[in-house]
């Protein structure tokens, strides 16, 4: 990054032509140092219009190489209004040293305030936090006001090189590359090279095999949960059982879960179940023993409750938002919209498939229970889900 | 210690080592340009040095584990309730740790401030044309930050595992298991099982604190050091061309301008984190996977993500005994993927339709590039529309809007919106550039009058002045194409040839559609608008009546810049 | 001169006296419509006298929609038979009933009647059909439950809802769930009970009376807690903390940007 900035200096015949090119004619302002505007390309000089009132308005000289004098001075001493940049230093100076107290009242307020209950903190986090954001702002206020009328206005001018390299750099640059590539032989000896590249591809390729482990093969695990015939289903939060004749509010709907899985979050993810209660009439029923579209399998209800999957089938979100008077079941995460007296089918929103029924029934003691798993995997789709 | 003793001392004993004199020199007095926007991109560098920081401070506590515990703390209203080591960790953070709850809305502020930055700039760098040569390799890397710096935050406010951000991870473990073929083991790799496991708080746990602030530091060095190599890119104006950089050097101005700017952004993330509190996780309670919220929505710049998931319409294909989730993998990869890809390439894009493979290190201003512009706005409307619709239960319950009109509204929103914003962009870049060409031939209105001895008031105008003049006549015209299958020639040029050829001379009129250029010397001398003008001595110009013409005088046409 | 006057011509003088103004007609605003906030009183046993009063003012107020005796309009109001009080008390105390417009929903409001009367209709409806009687206040009493237990019940089967908090949330068609900043305790578990409107119902067998408790304990809780963290946002999530980010901290950095390289004392044209 030490190089030139002049545009003169590595610059042979065949390098005009850039600048020429960029310019439209005309040579950039090279080495000509000091005083004056900067001249534009091929503009002319002008005379009206209102200089900048930079007290420093130069081109900044290449860079020296090495010589024996200390560069001539290339910025301003002081600022251009001396009375006025007194009084911006008292302003910056009040700036920092409110901004010290306020760094100060920082460090008193943590060794006082104590924390431990939801108030103390509140008053910890408005003290700690009000002296720290009151000694930033004060710093960055500071700061801008002393570069802003402190120091002096300045507009100096540097030259950019071109990011090409020139003819000669990158003919020496092809010569070394080759001679290297000539004299390592790498090209010339094919079998030498090959046989390199055939050992490195099992190492290269070694870290992939090593993340196997990170976790199980899918296998058929998605396409099935806990649910099994006989478990009971206990309310989520309550680990009550539950029997028709206490769920007999219609308009009712309570999350359940499987009995022994209640504290599983991986069972649960997936084994998580909604039972919803409805007025005679209703439901649409069919007496078919498996699921058509759009309607509840009878032989799957008790007494007008029935047992849906709680677990969204587009992305997964527990889907518990329940509309009594509309029977619609809408997942408050993407709003997929499901209708519960149809089979869960889905009315609006990006869920594909209806939320999969249980099957559900009461045992000897009238509690209701699973009569057997869901008929089809529960949750979002994916590949292997026919 | 004066500088003398100072220099003499230290700094020989480090120049003895390192060479240091002149590269060091070189370093102080670069000279950088001064705009506003170009601090844009300091916000992001700057957010991402506080989160270094105060997310050191987070793990000296935070305790990246899924094992459950039952909670006594200081947060009594959760004692006894059941809940991950990573939620009780960041409870202690918040409730029993001095300066832990500021430090912790510290970090999450200025992570949304490092998004919301990194959006600004971005756009700021597109809308100048920054990205043109010889910067698209850093316009590639920004690129990578953004997505880097998309998944830092989505892993970063997923760690202490609470009800909304392990709704958010469900998502994500349903997103990846609908892709086809891959997706089912990809999640599972991912997770270490069926969702939620007990991996994968540990596993976004080192992700977020060493891989991926790894590579973003790495990148972000490597971003500034091609600035720096490449110089600053200048806002057009008096005394700036092409080979130059004008503006102050590093030292001490630019130092201090930046340290000044450095201290503003902490000021802004301390003044957030005291004032607004951010991601309450003692509310939203513990993860777990029955459970749910209305309005639950990722941090903002997952937004558009989110957005696309509720708008997509339901569909799939489930021939043979596989489904494609086409209502999951496409809105996930889709929307983004278009923008992302897109605009990493659109520099060699418009490289290949202008045929412009000069240097630039002079910024376009938005308005004498309207294609570009237009496109810009419609691609912001199109990831704006995305966005709100994320937040769309939240925008239907609070304007009483019915819920599904907003999605329906954003259906048909993502198609049409951007195609007006691009027409209505373009046309406002048009006018702006008529304007700005009046001003240039017929300078600017004082507001006085006078009478002429013909007996006509015409209104004063004075010339632009030199530094707005510089500015207004900024732009460069578009090298024409080679010749192609159009002109009369035996063989189009290469590059020019076939339907390709046609599409590209097509498209390089759209590119490049602007009003001419005008001749910067007529500047309220009026020349050859044929108006009879009075050009009076010593009383400056004057220019014609103002009933004289609407025709040839009514600014730039299309007829060519002399007219 | 008093010192006002001496400063009517302040620059900030117009801005203070708009702000007093509006402070003035917020607090005017909030003093008249608090007085009329329902206590949750102690349900007597219902006698004739209020029976009577009951029958009185449901036929005065109520029977144009829901029928003389209470059998419903179809398409207008549904039939109040068997609804029981405590529904009645719901809808009265917050004011939902009488409806004042045929909307989505109908939405919290000032309520038109005294607590007696609100209990001497509860009483009425009761008594032609029976149903939930209105919860006693050692029913609904917050300190009798459980904040954590509460927590996990509601976040379970009422946030989908009404969002972590009880900060309200959208449902489909217009209707929303409100947010439960303003129920009593009373009328949160008579909510539960009855399930108005499109709420589902939660009854006292598959919610029990102190699952309810705990309920009530975490929504009377939870939305008095203070912010340790600084104002809520709401309290709806990333939606206002995003604003807040791009609104709020962005601008305020352009504007420092802006400030940090000012070319003064340049003439503009």
């Amino acid at each position: 990054m030490s190089d030139t900035n002049s545009p003169g200096s590595d610059q042979g015949p065949g390098d005009t032509a850039w600048q020429e090119y960029l310019t439209g004619g005309g040579q950039a302002g090279g080495a000509t140092a000091a005083s004056g505007e900067p001249e534009g390309p091929a503009a002319p000089r002008r005379v009206i219009g209102t200089p900048s009132p930079a007290a420093s308005h130069r081109m900044l000289p290449p860079q020296d190489d090495g010589g024996t004098q200390p560069p001539p001075r290339e910025l301003p001493a002081g600022p251009e209004d001396p009375a006025r940049a007194k009084k911006a230093e008292l302003v910056v100076a009040a700036c920092f040293i409110l901004a010290g107290l306020a760094g100060l009242g920082f460090l008193v307020a943590y060794g006082i305030i104590g924390v431990g209950s939801i108030v103390a903190v509140q008053h910890s986090n408005l003290a700690l936090g009000g002296t720290l954001s009151i000694a930033m702002l004060l710093l960055g206020a500071g700061a801008t006001i002393w570069v802003r009328h402190l120091m002096p206005d300045v507009e100096l001018t540097e030259m950019r090189h071109p990011m090409h390299s020139t003819e000669q750099e990158k003919a020496a640059f092809k010569e070394t590359f080759e001679e290297g590539a000539e004299t390592s032989q790498f090209v010339s000896r094919p079998i030498v090279r090959r046989s390199l590249i055939a050992a490195t591809i099992p190492l290269a390729v070694a870290p992939i095999f090593l993340l196997r482990d990170m976790g199980p093969l899918p296998g058929t695990s998605l396409d099935t949960t806990v649910w099994r015939k006989g478990l009971r289903l206990l309310v989520y939060g309550t680990g009550d059982p539950i029997t028709p004749a206490e769920f007999s509010s219609p308009g009712s709907i309570i999350s359940v879960g499987p009995e022994g899985y209640l504290d599983d979050d991986d069972a649960m993810a997936k084994a998580a179940v909604i039972i919803i209660k409805f007025r005679p009439g209703e439901v649409d029923y069919t007496s078919q023993p498996h699921p058509v579209g759009g309607k509840v399998v009878a032989n799957w209800s008790v007494d007008n409750i029935v047992a849906y999957s709680k677990i969204c089938t587009h992305v997964g979100c527990p889907a518990a938002l329940y509309e009594q008077t509309t029977h619609h079941i809408l997942c408050p995460c993407h709003q997929s919209t499901f209708v519960a007296t149809q089979g869960a089918q889905v009315i609006f929103g990006p869920a594909t498939r209806p939320l999969p029924q249980l099957p559900i029934g009461v045992d000897s003691s009238g509690y209701l229970i699973a009569t057997g798993p869901f008929h089809e995997p529960v949750g979002p789709s994916f590949w292997e889900r026919s | 210690m004066s500088i003398d003793r100072a220099l003499g001392g230290t700094g020989t004993w480090l120049d003895d080592r390192l060479h240091g004199a002149r590269g060091v020199r070189v370093l102080l007095r670069k000279i950088f340009p001064d705009h506003w926007s170009f601090l844009l991109g300091e916000i992001i560098l700057y957010s991402f040095v506080i989160l270094l920081l105060t997310g050191t401070f987070l793990t000296l506590w935070f305790q990246p584990s899924m094992t459950d515990v039952i909670y006594h703390g200081s947060y009594t209203p959760l004692n006894g309730v059941r809940m991950s080591e990573a939620y009780a960790s960041t409870l202690h953070i918040s409730f029993d740790v001095r300066g832990g709850l500021l430090i912790r809305q510290i970090h999450h502020w200025a992570a949304d401030l490092f998004m919301a930055g990194i959006m600004a700039h971005m756009i700021r760098v597109f809308f100048t044309g920054a990205y043109r040569k010889p910067r698209e390799i850093n316009w590639l890397i920004g690129i990578i930050l953004f997505t880097l710096g998309l998944l830092e935050g989505l892993f970063g406010y997923s760690l202490p595992d609470d009800l909304l951000s392990g709704a958010g991870l469900r998502i994500l473990e349903g997103v990846i298991q609908s892709l086809p073929i891959v997706g089912t083991y990809l999640a599972f790799f991912l997770f270490g099982g069926p969702f939620p496991g007990n991996q994968i708080i540990p596993r976004l746990y080192i992700l977020h604190v060493l891989l991926i602030p790894g590579v973003i530091l790495a990148l972000i060095t490597v971003h500034l050091f091609l600035m720096f190599h490449q110089k600053h890119t200048q806002m057009p104006g008096k005394g700036r061309t092409n080979e130059n950089v004008v503006g102050a050097p590093m030292y001490p101005y630019f130092m201090a301008k930046t340290g000044a700017f450095f201290f503003f952004v902490f000021a802004a993330c301390a003044l957030a984190a005291t004032f607004a509190q951010i991601n309450p996780i003692w509310l939203y309670g513990p993860f777990n996977p029955v459970a749910m919220s209305a309005g639950s929505q990722p941090d903002f710049y997952m937004g558009a993500l989110e957005g696309a998931l509720r708008i997509m319409p339901a569909w799939q294909w489930a021939p043979w005994g596989h489904t494609f989730a086409f209502n999951v993998f496409i809105p996930a990869l889709v929307p983004l993927g278009l923008i992302f890809g897109g605009a990493a390439a659109w520099p060699f894009i418009e490289q290949w339709i202008t045929g412009d493979r000069r240097e630039h290190h002079i910024n376009d201003r938005p308005r004498n590039a309207p294609t570009r512009t237009a496109i810009g706005i419609g691609v912001i409307t199109f990831y704006g529309i995305l966005w709100a619709e994320g937040a769309n239960d939240i925008i239907a319950d609070h304007f009483d809007i019915p819920l599904y009109w907003t999605t329906w509204a954003a259906r048909v929103g993502i198609f049409v919106g951007p195609v007006i914003a691009y027409i209505i962009t373009k046309r406002i870049c048009l006018g702006l550039q008529r304007k700005d060409n009046h001003l240039v031939e017929h300078g600017v209105e004082t507001g006085n009058i006078r009478q002429l001895p013909g007996g006509e008031f015409v209104e004063e105008t004075r010339p632009v002045s030199d530094e707005r003049l510089a500015v207004l006549t900024s732009r460069v015209e578009h090298p024409p194409l080679p010749p192609g299958e159009t002109a009369e020639t035996d063989v189009p040029a290469p590059g020019m040839r076939g339907g390709l050829g046609r599409v590209r001379e097509r498209l390089y009129k759209v590119v490049t559609e602007s009003t001419p250029i005008p001749s910067s010397h007529g500047n309220g001398h009026g020349n050859g608008h044929g108006n009879g003008h009075a050009v009076e001595a010593g009383d400056g110009h004057e220019h014609a009546a103002l009933g004289s013409g609407t025709g040839p005088d009514s600014g730039a046409d299309d007829e060519g810049p002399q007219h | 001169m008093s010192w006002i006057t001496a400063r009517r011509r302040h620059p900030a003088a117009t801005y203070a006296l708009v702000g007093l103004v509006l402070v003035l007609i917020g607090l005017g605003y909030t003093v008249i419509t608090n007085g009329n906030a329902a206590t949750a009183a102690s349900p007597t046993s219902a006698n004739p006298a209020q029976i009577a009063e009951g029958r009185n003012l449901f036929v005065e107020n109520c029977a144009t929609c829901h029928g003389l005796y209470a059998e419903g309009r179809a398409g207008q109001a549904p039939s109040l038979i068997g609804v029981g009080a405590a529904a009645v008390d719901f809808q009265v105390s917050t004011g939902r009933m009488p409806a004042a417009s045929d909307s989505a929903e109908n939405i919290r409001k000032p309520d038109k009647f005294t607590p007696a009367e609100t209990h001497a209709l509860a009483a009425y409806i009761e008594s032609i059909g029976g149903g939930p009687p209105i919860p006693s206040a050692a029913a609904v009493n917050p300190a009798a439950g459980t904040y954590g237990l509460g927590q996990q019940l509601f976040v379970a089967d009422c946030a989908a809802c009404h969002n972590f908090v009880g900060a309200g949330g959208d449902l489909t068609y217009g209707k929303f769930a409100p947010p439960l900043t303003a129920s009593t305790p009373t009328q949160i578990y008579e909510a539960m009970l009855t399930g108005p409107e499109a709420m589902p119902v939660f009854n006292d067998l598959t919610i029990t009376p102190q699952q309810k408790r705990d309920i009530i304990t975490y929504v009377t809780q939870v939305r008095s807690q203070p912010n340790p963290g600084g104002f809520s946002l709401g309290r709806i999530g990333p939606v206002t903390e995003g604003l807040v980010a791009f609104l709020g901290l962005l601008l305020f950095l352009v504007l420092a940007a802006l400030w940090i390289t000012a070319k003064h004392g340049k003439a503009h044209e």
